[in-house]
């Protein structure tokens, strides 16, 4: 089984967001990049999947070349080979064009994505895949079971979830449940520095969406303290004060 | 030109979040002097799709069959496609539900449009520029992005939008719409729904709890708080990590984000993660014995103490007001 997975460099789950520029730019200073947690999920299903000679795993980048120590990461974590292609990732419509261009000239039985990047969170470039490749996709997925010709997924839904089987090809976005992420070990590391990283250049598409400003969540006043034997005031302020029960 | 609002069912039965998105549609057409056409998809009978005319919908498209009556991403996405291109939609609204991101991006390639998932906000149209408030950095943030294309695709977040009952009834019409076989490939084999519980996406009330908690054998409080209140309940990473309570119950920035009115979060010490996941929440509550931790900073009630006495002695409470009520 051939399977790729389309990963992202995002800022660490720990970092404090800020801007600069008048809230025009973030604020990357200081800013530790990371693989995109649910892409590590993906990553780690894959190499499960394909684990003792049973297929291979490329992964896909859209960035520039400081996205490099983040795709020689998921490389010692396990992946079989590379491809950044050098450009900015604009906007998702532009990030799932070139990887769909990529998947046109070299086919695969499986294309994951993470559930969404945790910076800007649109979980649309599995969507986005499927459509531009006409495949089926489902975008987040908890659980996934391969065999020969189709796999078995689960997907979450409001109050519940679905059980579906999907033949290959197909695109996914996996989320927690799927595996627990692989932590690369010193083999990993080491063979990471030698396995094959592709740089390819973009084909030219236009972008449909910009991001223009930012703003951060409001602050909320002082916190109000009850005594912790009054619980009866707390439901009250909650009635009256609060409106929400 | 009009807007299209994909009115989303679960078991024949609209959400409040279907309400919000098409009251939220309205004002969008408003915005645009123009007309709102809601398409349903699947088994909903003619009295509930006509009361989408009470939020707004002046039309309703109703498209039914067997082969659509569970939710197929591709086809669903085919047939909501037509309908904008039949209807002349240059703006199609979805709620940011699961199957909602499932939809907005397949629909952005299809109509060429660009896509605003998880807005918050109604847009902004000035002298050709369309912009839109979105969530960014897993709720640490908030992106004001413009969508260039002639065409676009919002996706609201549920519980963000305020529902208006403007009174009317929706005219219902069946639409027949054209589907290929390769867009039926995702075959559902089954669908599993809790329905004694109320799921966390939709739920007003949360009630979260930590670590401080000690172990799964004292989520009966929590259970029963939540229960008591009409909520759904959530945990943090590290409980759901160990195994005490289901992932889809992990609140944060690599769980769910919920924006609920009330959340109240117990033995939860409050890591930048979490308060990503829940910094849209209107009210939140925090129980910690430590009143040194991060959470109360954001919090707007507090109460310092050890969960296992104030958790009981909350639920006495509410039992009190409820029965006072």
């Amino acid at each position: 089984m051939k399977i790729l997975v389309c990963v992202s460099n995002v800022p660490d789950t720990t970092t404090k967001i800020t801007f600069t520029d008048n809230n025009t730019q973030f604020n990357t200073n200081g800013v530790q990049f990371i693989l995109n947690p649910y892409d590590e999920i993906a990553l780690s299903r894959a190499i499960e999947l394909t684990d003792g000679g049973k297929g291979s795993v490329t992964v896909i980048n859209v960035g520039e070349v400081n996205t490099e120590a983040t795709i020689r990461k998921a490389l010692a974590i396990g992946a079989t080979d590379a491809v950044r292609i050098n450009a900015k990732p604009h906007d998702a419509w532009y990030v799932a064009y070139q990887i769909a261009e990529y998947v046109k000239a070299n086919s695969f039985d499986l294309i994951l994505t993470g559930r969404e990047s945790i910076d800007y969170n649109g979980s649309k470039v599995a969507g986005m895949l499927g459509e531009l490749l006409d495949l089926p996709s489902v975008s987040i997925i908890k659980k996934l079971d391969a065999s020969d010709k189709e796999a078995t997924v689960e997907r979450e839904i409001e109050g519940g979830k679905e059980i579906l089987t999907i033949p290959y090809p197909f695109v996914a976005g996996t989320a927690e449940g799927v595996a627990e992420p692989k932590i690369p070990n010193m083999r990993g590391i080491m063979s990471a520095r030698t396995k094959p990283l592709a740089v390819i250049e973009p084909v030219d598409v236009k972008t449909n969406s910009e991001v223009l400003s930012y703003e951060t969540p409001t602050p909320r006043g002082q916190v109000k303290l009850v005594p912790a034997d009054e619980t009866a005031k707390l439901v009250e302020l909650l009635h009256t004060e609060a409106r929400v029960i | 030109m009009s807007v299209l609002i994909y009115a989303e069912n679960a078991s024949g039965k609209f959400k409040k979040s279907i309400f919000e998105a098409v009251t939220y549609a309205r004002a969008i057409a408003d915005q645009n002097n123009t007309n709102l056409v809601a398409i349903s998809i699947g088994d909903v009978d003619a009295a509930e799709l006509s009361a989408l005319g009470k939020y707004g919908a002046e039309k309703v498209l109703n498209v039914s069959s067997d082969k659509l009556k569970n939710f197929v991403n591709q086809a669903y996405a085919s047939i909501i496609a037509e309908a904008a291109k039949k209807q002349g939609s240059d703006i199609v609204v979805l709620s940011n539900t699961f199957s909602g991101r499932g939809l907005a991006p397949r629909l952005g390639v299809k109509l060429q449009a660009g896509v605003a998932d998880g807005a918050v906000a109604l847009p902004e149209q000035n002298g050709g520029k369309f912009t839109i408030k979105k969530t960014a950095f897993s709720g640490k943030a908030f992106a004001i992005v413009e969508l260039t294309s002639a065409n676009k695709v919002i996706a609201l977040v549920p519980n963000s939008y305020k529902v208006v009952e403007t009174g009317g009834t929706a005219q219902v019409e069946d639409f027949a719409a054209e589907t290929k076989d390769s867009d039926f490939k995702a075959m559902i084999k089954e669908i599993v729904r809790s329905t004694d519980k109320i799921s966390l996406p939709d739920a007003e009330i949360v009630v979260s709890a930590g670590r401080g908690l000690k172990g799964p054998e004292n989520w009966g409080m929590v259970e029963e708080l939540a229960e008591l209140l009409g909520a759904a309940t959530a945990c943090s990473k590290p409980v759901s990590d160990a195994g005490w309570r289901p992932h889809s119950e992990h609140v944060g920035q690599t769980g769910i984000a919920v924006s609920p009115n009330l959340y109240i979060a117990i033995g939860i010490s409050g890591a930048i993660q979490h308060l990503a996941g829940i910094s849209s929440s209107k009210v939140i509550v925090v129980i910690n014995k430590d009143p040194e931790a991060p959470f109360f900073k954001v919090a707007d009630y507090g109460i310092v103490g050890d969960a296992f006495e104030v958790v009981p002695q909350l639920i006495a409470a509410v039992k009190e007001y409820k029965a006072s009520a």
